[in-house]
C-alpha cells in the first residue's frame, strides 16, 4: 500500500492544489502538497529499507494501459534497488525543495499554481523510476519534461522564460524521437517492451542484426545508441545540452530539483536500467563512454567565465553528468548511480544557497554585482561552502566517494576510450574546483559591489528555508560515507540485486579498487590546484581575471558564448525551417498548388461559363457547369475504354 | 433487442429535430430561442440513445452488428442496409457526441438566420451518421456526398469574409473526386451486380480493375481526408467557417475519407492497396513534414490549427497502410483522438473569438493572466495535440509509428520528425496566445470562460484524458474488426500470390 501511496500522493496533491488553488488559497495548497510529499518520502526510505536493504525487489500491476495485437504495456510499478535509490534521492530533495520554496516563493501572485507544479513534476518523476516497461518509461519521461516546461517557464510574463520552456521542452523532444524509435526497434526485436521479458531475452540476441534506414546493424547497438539520444537529450549532454542553462529561467527552487537533482539524471537511470541491453553492445557503450567524458570537459570550460551565478552552478551540472555517463560506458554503472545519488544532495544544496544568496541580494544573479556578503549571511556562506567541498570532491565530503570511483573506474577500464573519459574527468576536476571557488570568492568575498540600497537589505534567510538547506548539506557530508560499502563496495553485489547486470568481463568497477596510488590521489590533488588558482586570481590578484580575458580574449569570447552551440542550431535548424515553412505555404501551397489546382481551375471555367452565358453569373452555376464537364467526360472515357 | 431499430433511431432522430424547427412560428427572437433549446435537445437525446451502441455492441465479433436489411429500389437489388462494427460505431459515437457540443458552441456566437442553423447542423448529423452506418453502396454515396450541402451552406452562409471563395473551393476540390468514386461504384456494380456491401467485401474484383477502381476511390477519399497535395481547401474552409462549423469539419468530415480507405479500398481491392502502399507513405510523410512546417510560420491560429490537422492525419494514413494490427488500430484511435481534440482546439479559438473577433495570434498575448481556466483546457489539448503520453493523442500515435516501423523504419524515422515539428508550432502559439505580459489594452478587459464553455470543453477534457491512460475499452471496440481486416488482406495476398505461381 505505501508503494502505491509513495508514487500518488504527490498527484493527489498536484491535483488538488491545482484545481482548487483558489480557493484553499496559499497555506491550504501549501499543506496539501508539501504534507504529500512529507508522507512519500518517508515512505520512500521505508521501500528503500524494504527492497534494498532487506532485499525483496517487487512488481505492482496497476491495470494495463495499452493491448493492440501483440503489443500490450501495462501500468506497473517495479520496486528494486536502483528504483528504490532513485526515490529516496527524489522525495527527499523534492520535499527539501518544497518547503524551501514556501519561503522563497512567498511573495509570489500564484503559490497554488507553483506547488501544483512542482508536485506534478514530482509524481511524473516517480512514474519514470518505477515503470516496469519502455512505454511507461516514456510516459515519465514525457511528463517531467512538461512539468519542466511549466515550471521554467513558471513567470510567464518573461519572454526569457517563455523561449527558455520551449526551448527545453523542443530540445527534449528531439531526445525523445530517438528514445521513441529505441522503444519501436525494441518492440519489433522482441515483440515485447516489458522489461523483464526483454532483459531475459536479451542474451540470446546478442548477435541479432536488424534493418534500420536501409542498412543491415547489430540490432542492440542500434537499439541502444537510439535510446541513448533520448538520455542525452533529458540529462543535456553534448549536442542536446543547450536547454540547461537557459532552464535557469525558472524559479531556483525549480533548478534545484529539476535541473540538478532529478529529472536531469533520468538519462543516467535510464542507462543503468538498461545495463542488461547496453552490456550486450559494447560500441554503443564506448559511445556513452566518449559523450559523457566530452560533456564533462566541455561543461567544465564553459563553467569557468560565466557570470550568472545559477548558469555556473547549471554548467557544473551538465559537466557532472558527463562524468555520471563515463562511469555507465565503462560498465561501472553502480558508481554513476552513485555519483547520481551524492551530486543530487550537494548540487541540489548548491542550488537553493544560490537561490538564498539572490534572495537576499533582492533577485540579483550576476555574480559581478555582488562580494562582501559572507559576514552577513553567515550559514547561508557555509552552506554554500559544504556544497562546493562536496563538489570538488575533498576527503570525506559527499563527492569525495563517488567522483574517486568513477575516476578509478575510467581509469581501470584500461581501454582507449576509458583513458579518454580518465584524462577528460582529472581536467573537468581542476576547472570544478577553479569555479567554485570563483563563485565563492566572487559571490560574498572582497568589496561589496552592490549599490547601497541592496546591501543594506541582505538578510539571512528564514527557518523554513535554511533546515532543508542543512537537511541537504547533511547529505553533501554524510551521504558518500555511509553509502561507499552499499553502492561501490564490497556489499555492492548484495545491495544491488539483480537491479543492473554487468557482464563478468567488464571488470572496471571491481579493479577501481586495486589502482595505483597517485591515480587515488591524483583527483584530490588536482582540485585543490583548482582552489589555489582561484584564491590567487580572486583574492591575491583581482587584476588577474581582467588581463587573461585580454589576453586570450578569442578563447576567452568561445567560452563565454558557450562554443557557440546556440548561434550553430539557430543557422542549421531554427531559421531554415521558418524559411521553408514561409516558402512551402506561399509558394507551394499557394503558387503551385492552388494556382495550377482550384484557383488556374476557376479562372478556366469562369471564362468560360462567361463566354457561354452572358446572363448568368452566380458561383452555383459555375459547379453545375464544371460538374456537367467533368461528369461527361469522365463517362466518355468509361465508355472509350470499356465500350 | 435485435428488432429495435437503433441505427435507423439515431440516424433519422436529427432529421425530425430539423422538422420540428422548421414549423417553429413567432418573431424572430423567440424563433431563435426555441430552435436552439430544440436542437440541444434533439441532439442530446440522439446521443444518449447512441449510447445503446456503446453498451450493446459485441466486442468479441468482426460481423455488422445492428443490422437493418429492407429493400428499397428492389429493380437494381438496392437495400436500405445499415449496420456498424468495430471500425465505424465509435465514429457514430463521436459525431453524436460532438453536434450537441457544436449546438452549445454557436448558443451566442449565432446570432443571424438561427433557425435555418440549427436546421444545417441537425441535418449534417443525420447525413454523417447515416454514412458510417450505410452497408449499401448507393446509400453510402447518399449520405457521403449529402454532407457537402449543409456543410456548404454552413460556410457560405455564416462563415467569415472571405466565405465564398472558401466554400467554392470546397466544393470544387470534394465534387471532382466525388465524380470519380460514383464511376468506380458503377464499375463494381457493372461487374458484381450488386451494391450490398457485406456481399462485396467478399467479392474478389479482378487485379486489372483493381487499380482504376483504386484510383477513382482514392481521388476522392484523398481530397477529404485532405492528403498533400489536395490539402489546400482546407486552411481556407476551416478559416472561414463559424466555430461550430470547424469543429464538425475537423471532428467527424476529415475522418470520412480515411473510413472510406478502411471501408472500401482496403478489404475491397486488395492487390491496388498493396501496389500503391509506397504512394501513400509518400503523400503522408510529405504531408506530415510539409504541413507542419507550414503550421509553423502562420499568423491566424485557425489557419494553424487545419494545417497540423493535416499532418496529423498524415499519420492516420500511414496507420492505414501498413495494414497491421498495430497501424491500422493506431490510425483508427488516432482519429478518435484528432476528432475530439482538434475539435477541441477549434473551440478554444471560438472562445477568444467570440470575444475579440480575430483570429490573428498577434493580436493575443498574456491571456493567462486574466483566464486562467481558459489558459488550464487550451494547455491540456495542445498537449494533447502535441501526442502527450497520457493523452489521447499519444495512444493513437505511437500505435501508428509501432506498426509503421515493422513495415519501413524510414518511414517510421520520417513521420516520427513531425512529433518534434508538431511540438514546435503548437507551443509556440500557445505561447504567443497565452504567455507573455498583457499589454493590449482592448484585452484587458476580457472575461474568463462561462458555465457554458466550461460545460462543452469538460466532457472532451475527461475524454481526452480517459482515453489516454485507460484506453482499453476503446481498443477492445476497434481489436476484432481490425484483426478480421488485417486478416483478409493477408489472405486475400496469399491468394493472389498462389495464382500468379500457377500462372507461372
Amino acid at each position: 500500500m505505501i508503494y502505491v501511496l509513495a508514487i500518488f500522493l504527490p498527484l493527489v496533491g498536484a491535483t488538488i492544489a491545482g484545481l482548487f488553488g483558489p480557493w484553499l488559497k496559499d497555506k491550504g495548497a501549501q499543506i496539501v502538497t508539501c504534507g504529500g510529499m512529507l508522507l512519500s518520502a518517508i515512505f520512500s526510505l521505508i521501500i528503500l529499507n524494504e527492497v534494498a536493504v532487506n532485499h525483496q525487489p517487487q512488481t505492482i500491476q496497476i491495470f494495463s494501459w495499452i493491448i493492440s495485437g501483440g503489443f500490450e504495456v501495462d501500468w506497473a510499478l517495479r520496486f528494486d534497488t536502483l528504483t528504490a535509490v532513485m526515490m529516496v534521492v527524489v522525495t527527499v530533495v523534492s520535499c527539501a525543495v518544497h518547503f524551501y520554496s514556501i519561503g522563497y516563493m512567498h511573495h509570489d501572485p500564484s503559490v497554488p499554481r507553483f506547488f501544483a507544479y512542482l508536485s506534478l513534476f514530482t509524481f511524473f518523476m516517480l512514474m519514470l523510476v518505477t515503470s516496469d516497461n519502455f512505454l511507461q518509461l516514456f510516459f515519465g519521461w514525457e511528463g517531467v519534461g512538461l512539468a519542466s516546461y511549466l515550471l521554467i517557464g513558471f513567470w510567464y510574463e518573461k519572454p526569457s522564460a517563455n523561449a527558455a520552456a520551449i526551448k527545453a521542452f523542443l530540445v527534449n523532444r528531439v531526445g525523445d524521437f530517438g528514445f521513441a524509435l529505441g522503444i519501436l526497434g525494441v518492440f519489433l526485436l522482441y515483440g515485447s517492451v516489458d522489461f523483464d521479458t526483454v532483459f531475459n531475452a536479451t542474451p540470446g540476441k546478442a548477435a541479432a542484426t536488424m534493418e534500420f534506414l536501409g542498412g543491415q546493424y547489430h540490432a542492440l547497438t542500434v537499439l541502444c545508441l537510439l535510446l541513448f539520444i533520448g538520455a542525452m537529450g533529458k540529462s543535456a549532454q553534448l549536442g542536446l545540452h543547450t536547454w540547461l542553462p537557459d532552464a535557469m529561467e525558472g524559479p531556483t527552487p525549480v533548478s534545484a530539483l529539476i535541473h540538478a537533482a532529478t529529472m536531469v539524471t533520468a538519462g543516467v537511470f535510464m542507462v543503468a536500467r538498461l545495463s542488461p541491453m547496453f552490456e550486450f553492445a559494447p560500441f554503443a557503450l564506448n559511445v556513452v563512454c566518449v559523450v559523457g567524458a566530452s560533456t564533462a570537459f566541455f561543461a567544465a570550460t564553459v563553467g569557468l567565465v560565466q557570470n550568472d551565478i545559477k548558469r555556473v552552478i547549471a554548467y557544473s551540472t551538465c559537466s557532472q553528468l558527463g562524468y555520471m555517463f563515463f562511469a555507465c560506458g565503462v560498465s561501472a554503472y553502480a558508481a554513476g548511480i552513485f555519483h547520481l545519488f551524492t551530486h543530487a544532495f550537494f548540487k541540489a544544496l548548491l542550488f537553493l544557497g544560490a537561490g538564498s544568496v539572490i534572495h537576499a541580494m533582492s533577485s540579483e544573479q550576476d555574480m559581478r554585482n555582488m562580494g562582501g556578503i559572507w559576514r552577513l549571511i553567515p550559514l547561508t556562506y557555509t552552506m554554500m561552502w559544504i556544497g562546493s567541498l562536496a563538489l570538488a570532491g575533498l576527503p570525506f565530503f559527499a563527492g569525495f566517494y563517488s567522483k574517486d570511483m568513477i575516476l578509478e573506474s575510467a581509469y581501470a577500464a584500461n581501454s582507449g576510450v576509458g583513458d579518454y573519459a580518465f584524462w577528460m574527468g582529472m581536467a573537468a576536476a581542476i576547472m570544478t574546483a577553479f569555479y567554485s571557488w570563483r563563485l565563492l570568492f566572487m559571490t560574498f568575498h572582497g568589496e561589496p559591489r552592490a549599490d547601497e540600497k541592496t546591501m543594506a537589505h541582505v538578510h539571512e534567510s528564514p527557518k523554513v528555508m535554511t533546515i532543508p538547506l542543512i537537511v541537504l548539506a547533511l547529505g553533501a557530508l554524510f551521504a558518500g560515507y555511509v553509502g561507499y560499502d552499499a553502492f561501490v563496495g564490497d556489499g555492492m553485489n548484495a545491495f544491488w540485486g539483480k537491479a543492473i547486470l554487468v557482464l563478468p568481463t567488464n571488470t572496471a568497477i571491481v579493479d577501481a579498487h586495486h589502482v595505483p596510488l597517485w591515480v587515488k590521489v591524483g583527483p584530490i590533488v588536482v582540485g585543490l590546484i583548482g582552489i589555489a588558482l582561484a584564491y590567487y586570481m580572486y583574492i591575491a590578484r583581482t587584476d588577474l581575471p581582467a588581463k587573461v580575458a585580454a589576453k586570450f580574449w578569442k578563447i576567452y569570447l568561445f567560452l563565454y558564448n558557450k562554443w557557440y552551440f546556440d548561434e550553430l542550431y539557430d543557422r542549421l535548424f531554427v531559421r531554415p525551417a521558418k524559411y521553408l515553412g514561409q516558402g512551402l505555404w506561399k509558394e507551394g501551397d499557394g503558387t503551385m498548388i492552388d494556382g495550377m489546382g482550384p484557383d488556374g481551375i476557376t479562372a478556366v471555367v469562369r471564362n468560360l461559363a462567361g463566354r457561354a452565358s452572358q446572363l448568368q453569373s452566380g458561383y452555383v452555376y459555375h459547379y453545375a457547369f464544371a460538374m456537367l464537364i467533368g461528369v461527361a467526360g469522365l463517362v466518355t472515357l468509361y465508355l472509350y475504354t470499356h465500350g | 433487442m435485435s428488432d429495435f431499430p437503433i441505427l435507423s433511431l439515431v440516424t433519422f432522430l436529427p432529421l425530425v429535430g430539423a422538422l420540428a424547427i422548421l414549423i417553429i412560428r413567432g418573431d424572430d427572437e423567440v424563433v431563435a430561442r426555441n430552435a436552439r433549446a430544440t436542437a440541444l435537445w434533439t441532439s442530446l437525446i440522439t446521443f444518449f440513445l447512441s449510447l445503446m451502441l456503446w453498451t450493446g455492441f459485441d466486442r468479441k465479433s468482426a460481423a455488422f452488428q445492428f443490422v437493418e436489411k429492407n429493400p428499397w429500389i428492389e429493380s437494381f437489388g438496392i437495400n436500405y442496409h445499415m449496420g456498424v462494427d468495430g471500425i465505424s460505431v465509435l465514429f457514430v459515437l463521436l459525431s453524436t457526441l460532438l453536434t450537441p457540443i457544436c449546438v452549445l458552441a454557436s448558443w451566442d456566437a449565432i446570432k443571424v438566420r438561427v433557425r435555418e442553423y440549427m436546421i444545417a447542423f441537425l441535418v449534417l448529423e443525420t447525413l454523417m451518421v447515416g454514412m458510417f452506418c450505410a452497408l449499401d453502396f448507393v446509400l453510402f454515396y447518399i449520405f457521403f456526398e449529402g454532407v457537402l450541402i449543409p456543410m456548404f451552406l454552413i460556410i457560405g452562409v455564416w462563415g467569415g469574409q472571405r466565405r465564398v471563395y472558401a466554400a467554392f473551393k470546397f466544393f470544387l476540390y470534394t465534387l471532382t473526386g466525388s465524380v470519380l468514386m460514383l464511376l468506380a461504384i458503377l464499375a463494381i456494380y457493372l461487374h458484381a451486380g450488386t451494391t450490398d456491401l457485406p456481399t462485396l467485401l467478399k467479392y474478389a474484383l479482378p487485379s486489372n480493375i483493381q487499380y482504376w477502381l483504386w484510383l477513382a476511390f482514392f481521388a476522392s477519399f484523398a481530397v477529404k481526408v485532405p492528403m498533400w497535395p489536395v490539402h489546400t481547401w482546407l486552411p481556407d474552409a476551416h478559416v472561414e467557417a463559424p466555430t461550430a462549423g470547424s469543429v464538425i469539419l475537423a471532428g467527424v468530415l476529415l475522418k470520412m475519407g480515411a473510413y472510406g480507405f478502411l471501408r472500401f479500398s482496403v478489404p475491397m481491392l486488395p492487390v491496388a492497396t498493396d501496389f500503391f502502399t509506397p504512394m501513400v507513405f509518400t503523400l503522408s510523410i510529405i504531408a506530415v513534414i510539409y504541413t507542419s512546417l507550414v503550421a509553423l510560420v502562420q499568423l491566424d491560429m485557425k489557419k494553424l490549427i487545419a494545417y497540423s490537422s493535416v499532418a496529423h492525419m498524415g499519420f492516420v494514413t500511414l496507420g492505414i497502410f501498413t495494414l497491421n494490427q498495430q497501424g491500422v488500430t493506431g490510425a483508427i484511435y488516432q482519429m478518435l483522438s484528432h476528432g475530439i481534440v482538434s475539435a477541441a482546439l477549434f473551440l478554444c479559438v471560438g472562445v477568444i473569438y467570440d470575444r475579440m473577433h480575430t483570429r490573428e495570434i498577434a493580436r493575443y498575448g498574456g491571456l493567462a493572466e486574466r483566464m486562467p481556466v481558459y489558459a488550464f483546457f487550451f494547455m491540456v489539448f495542445m498537449l494533447a495535440s502535441v501526442g502527450l503520453p497520457g493523452t489521447s493523442g499519444f495512444v493513437g500515435e505511437i500505435l501508428v509509428l509501432v506498426g509503421l516501423f515493422q513495415v519501413s523504419t524510414w518511414a517510421a524515422t520520417l513521420a516520427a520528425t513531425g512529433v518534434i515539428l508538431g511540438a514546435a508550432y503548437m507551443l509556440w502559439l500557445y505561447r504567443r496566445v497565452i504567455f507573455g505580459k498583457l499589454t493590449k489594452d482592448d484585452l484587458k478587459s476580457i472575461m474568463d470562460m462561462n458555465r457554458r464553455e466550461v460545460a462543452v470543453f469538460t466532457p472532451l477534457l475527461v475524454l481526452t484524458i480517459l482515453m489516454g491512460v485507460y484506453p482499453g475499452p476503446f481498443l477492445e471496440i476497434i481489436e476484432v474488426s481490425v484483426a478480421n481486416l488485417v486478416d483478409q488482406h493477408k489472405s486475400a495476398m496469399a491468394a493472389v500470390e498462389a495464382l500468379s505461381v500457377v500462372g507461372r
